[in-house]
């Protein structure tokens, strides 16, 4: 009798880290322990969004926050997410909609399990700041439905001018004052203290210095780091539930540390392979990224020398690159002024000129977008986006498509076919410009 | 739905709203326009906005809902993915193509991501063109969100007062006011008149003379239901054994009127639904007295229609508009119609069909896009729910 042997499989590569992203993977950690055991603690829940995330406030009233748009990136990296989508197109969702939505709801149906594989607790209050997207305002009514607990909306206007006006500021410093407060005071059970938002804000404005920092260092040549794979490690303490926190704080140091150290070295970006080669192609990056191919996904860029300098996405929890900070001095403005100025508030115009800049400032080879399936709100009016920001530049833009955590939308062979082309359009232009000069 | 109508005075008007529903020129628009010298045009899309100030102003508004099935749709395409729903795409057809080349303003209301985005698409690729993104509030009380809607109303008057050369005044809004209180008015008669004898109004003659009052001036629109509503009253027509349905989910971008009209043929009476609701998006008279913005706030704020892009704060009333819409019009059943890609209606769907489950009221739901051409599949499922609804309601 033949026996057949089959091969053993080769041990997995170690995936590399640097030390920041260890550090910010033990604070998630930590996060997401602390959040699965409120329960027994009795700590309070509040579920809100990344954009227009209110964590210095919300600390105020000693509640703890959950992110369901973090929940689902999490789903999508572990390879979750795909059933998690189904489960919720089986209960009745469209197959058209929001993908965040459908794997928070599927997750929701399957037992809320969350990435430390424990169960998430119900939130307490849904704080539905609803800053420059209008999925958010469905969503959260959708789980409303489930949960049956206190919603409070927290409505952003929408730049459609381009500016941030008194009428706006004032509208959302009532809704603070009227609405929001309140209502965290009611559920908490926590008196408002104006001095201790104010400290937190002080604390929010040394995370966001350093934070500017490290993004900005991608000027450098090589670049020091991968502003956009890289970068959603980067952003992911202070756009989630560490922006006011020691723990941010002494976080975006040590990144910046890090990170300075690299520049000093000459050393380009830490894949998940090591470090990467040779810088070759510079790019910025529109949208957000896919989670389920993650490494898949960032392997065709490092493996051809391609480093994202600037990304919008590491923007969609704030834009502090061109000089805003939380002001202390007006602490219920400056959390509007926030809330208004998130990328995705901002309107197609403003988003032109931030792009052309970052392809001009952070000399790049052009602008590559990644459009999003089931993200209108990023997506609609990209490609017009990329026509001005070629006009604007002189420089070659690219489009592929994907989802944040839908796998049945990552074509790998599709993407990769049009990065290839798209080095080579970029060779070609260099070459262009050698034989003109 | 009746076809004996040749020559009759129905007949004469759906004709004439049938014309301004084909005509992807805006001819009668364009010829009000050329009429006097100054007149401006200010284009809006789904789902609101306060027509009255743009009547204060001189200007005729006009409703732009995409361009339907009759628009071959060449350079739209190049500027949206294949996941972005039709109506952004054939409206900016229509301006590529110089169709709207006579329009001095467009304004994006608030109603999802993708007409956000196409107000700033708008001012990229027509800069000489007033374009302004029309906020509104979703925090209904008076001291906050109506403060900044009012705000919002007097930069919009303001704005069209500059580019009228010459400020809107008060007084002049008072009085448009009270001209689309009238219009209002009308509206919600025929759609009275229609829930009770909905064989004397088929659904695509009421949407018709609904979609009429995009394009004409508002004095000509409210003539027209007046006399449609005269006619129709008069018209003799046979009472069908149809089911009695209430069609949402229509609210921006359009179904094609094939489709209205193949709901009908399958056996489904259309009751009530949210089609054109800028039409009647305020359910009662605005006060003309006093300040007519603060006016125009409080009406927005208390008394309007419900839907997907207004966030209801109380969540045991959600979805509740629904089902007095069924009781109200003595509805045996509600279709959702929902444009492909649409997230305000496809992510309300789910609460609203819970809402109607918990009501005893049945439902059925497809898809559709502006330019779909096939209605067969459409036919039948609507023809199965009605036989449904007539052999085992009651039951």
């Amino acid at each position: 009798m033949t026996t057949i042997v089959a091969p053993k499989a080769a041990p997995a590569r170690e995936v590399e880290k640097d030390a920041s992203m260890v550090k910010q993977k033990e604070m998630m950690a930590a996060h997401y322990d602390r959040l699965t055991s409120a329960p027994k603690t009795g700590e309070k829940v509040v579920s809100t969004f990344v954009p227009g995330n209110l964590n210095e406030l919300i600390m105020c009233f000693g509640l703890l926050n959950n992110l369901p748009e973090v929940n689902a990136i999490q789903s999508g990296l572990r390879r979750q997410s795909g059933a998690y989508v189904l489960e919720a197109e089986k209960i009745g969702h469209s197959e058209d909609v929001c993908t965040y939505v459908k794997s928070d709801i599927g997750m929701m149906a399957k037992g809320n399990i969350g990435p430390n594989g424990k169960r998430l607790p119900d939130p307490d209050v849904l704080l539905l700041s609803y800053t420059g997207c209008f999925t958010f305002m469905k969503w959260f009514e959708l789980l409303r439905e489930q949960y049956k607990c206190e919603t409070i909306m927290l409505h952003t206007p929408y730049m459609g001018d381009g500016k941030i006006t008194p009428n706006m500021i004032e509208y959302m410093v009532k809704q603070f004052k009227g609405e929001v407060i309140p209502a965290l005071e009611r559920i908490s059970g926590v008196k408002f203290d104006i001095d201790r938002l104010r400290e937190y804000l002080k604390k929010s404005v040394r995370a966001e210095d350093d934070l500017v920092r490290v993004l900005q260092s991608a000027k450098h040549k090589p670049s020091p780091i991968d502003a956009y794979f890289g970068g959603i490690y980067y952003i992911g303490p202070i756009f989630g539930a560490f922006r006011g926190t020691d723990d941010a704080i002494e976080y975006y140091q040590f990144l910046r540390e890090e990170v300075e150290a690299r520049v000093a070295a000459g050393k380009g970006p830490v894949t998940p392979d090591g470090d990467m080669g040779q810088e070759r192609y510079r790019l910025v990056v529109e949208g957000p990224p896919n989670y389920t191919n993650f490494r898949q996904f960032w392997k065709m860029f490092y493996d051809e020398g391609a480093v994202v300098v600037a990304s919008s996405y590491t923007k969609v929890g704030g834009v502090y690159d061109f000089g805003f900070r939380h002001d202390p001095d007006k602490p219920l403005e400056t959390l509007a002024e926030y809330c208004l100025g998130v990328y995705t508030n901002r309107n197609l115009p403003m988003r032109i000129d931030m792009l052309a800049r970052y392809v001009d400032e952070y000399e790049a080879d052009g602008l590559l977008i990644n459009s999003i399936k089931s993200c209108n709100s990023f997506s609609a009016g990209q490609l017009l986006i990329m026509r001005e920001v070629e006009k604007r530049t002189g420089k070659p833009g690219a489009f592929i498509e994907s989802d944040l955590v839908d796998p049945r939308y990552f074509s790998a062979a599709n993407i990769k076919n049009r990065l290839e082309s798209y080095f080579q359009m970029i060779e070609q232009k260099r070459a262009a410009a050698r034989a003109a000069a | 739905m009746a076809t004996s109508l040749n020559g009759s005075k129905t007949a004469s008007i759906i004709g004439r709203a049938q014309a301004l529903f084909d005509d992807l020129n805006f001819t009668a628009a364009r010829e009000w326009k050329a009429a006097a010298p100054g007149r401006k045009v200010i284009g809006y899309m789904p789902i609101y906005v306060p027509r009255e100030i743009i009547h204060a102003a001189g200007f005729l508004p006009l409703g732009i809902v995409g361009g339907g099935d009759q628009l071959e749709v060449i350079h739209g395409d190049a500027y949206y993915q294949s996941y972005i729903c039709r109506i952004p795409r054939s409206t900016i057809e229509l301006g590529v193509s110089g169709r709207l080349d006579f329009v001095d303003g467009m304004l994006f209301p608030s109603i999802c991501d993708v007409i956000r985005n196409l107000s700033g698409m708008w001012k990229i690729m027509f800069p000489s063109v007033y374009v302004r993104y029309f906020d509104v509030p979703q925090n209904y009380r008076d001291e906050i969100g109506g403060n900044f809607y009012v705000h919002e109303l007097a930069e919009l008057m303001e704005g069209l007062g500059e580019l009228r050369g010459r400020p809107v005044s008060e007084e002049e809004l008072r009085h448009s006011i009270a001209v689309y209180n009238e219009n209002r008015r009308l509206v919600r008669e025929l759609y009275t008149f229609r829930a009770k004898c909905p064989w004397l109004a088929p659904g695509a003659e009421v949407y018709l003379v609904l979609r009429a009052g995009l394009v004409l001036p508002v004095e000509e629109h409210s003539a027209l239901i007046r006399d449609y509503l005269a006619a129709a009253a008069s018209e003799e027509r046979p009472m069908r054994d149809n089911c009695r349905i209430v069609l949402t989910g229509v609210f921006c971008e359009q179904p094609p009127l094939n489709l209205i009209k193949s709901l009908e043929l399958a056996g489904c009476y259309v009751v009530d639904d949210d089609l054109l609701l800028v039409t009647r998006w305020l359910t009662a008279d605005v006060e003309t007295e006093g300040n007519p913005l603060q006016n125009l706030a409080l009406a927005f704020l208390h008394h309007s229609e419900s839907t997907a892009a207004k966030y209801e704060p109380d969540l045991k009333e959600k979805g509740q508009h629904l089902v007095r819409a069924v009781r109200r019009a003595n509805a045996e059943g509600v279709i959702f119609a929902c444009p492909s890609f649409c997230d305000p209606a496809l992510l309300e769907r789910p609460m609203l069909q819970h809402v109607l489950k918990d009501a005893n009221i049945p439902y059925i739901a497809f898809k559709y896009a502006e330019n779909s051409g096939q209605m067969q599949p459409i036919r039948e499922q609507a023809g199965t729910f009605a036989d449904s609804i007539k052999l085992w309601s009651g039951t």
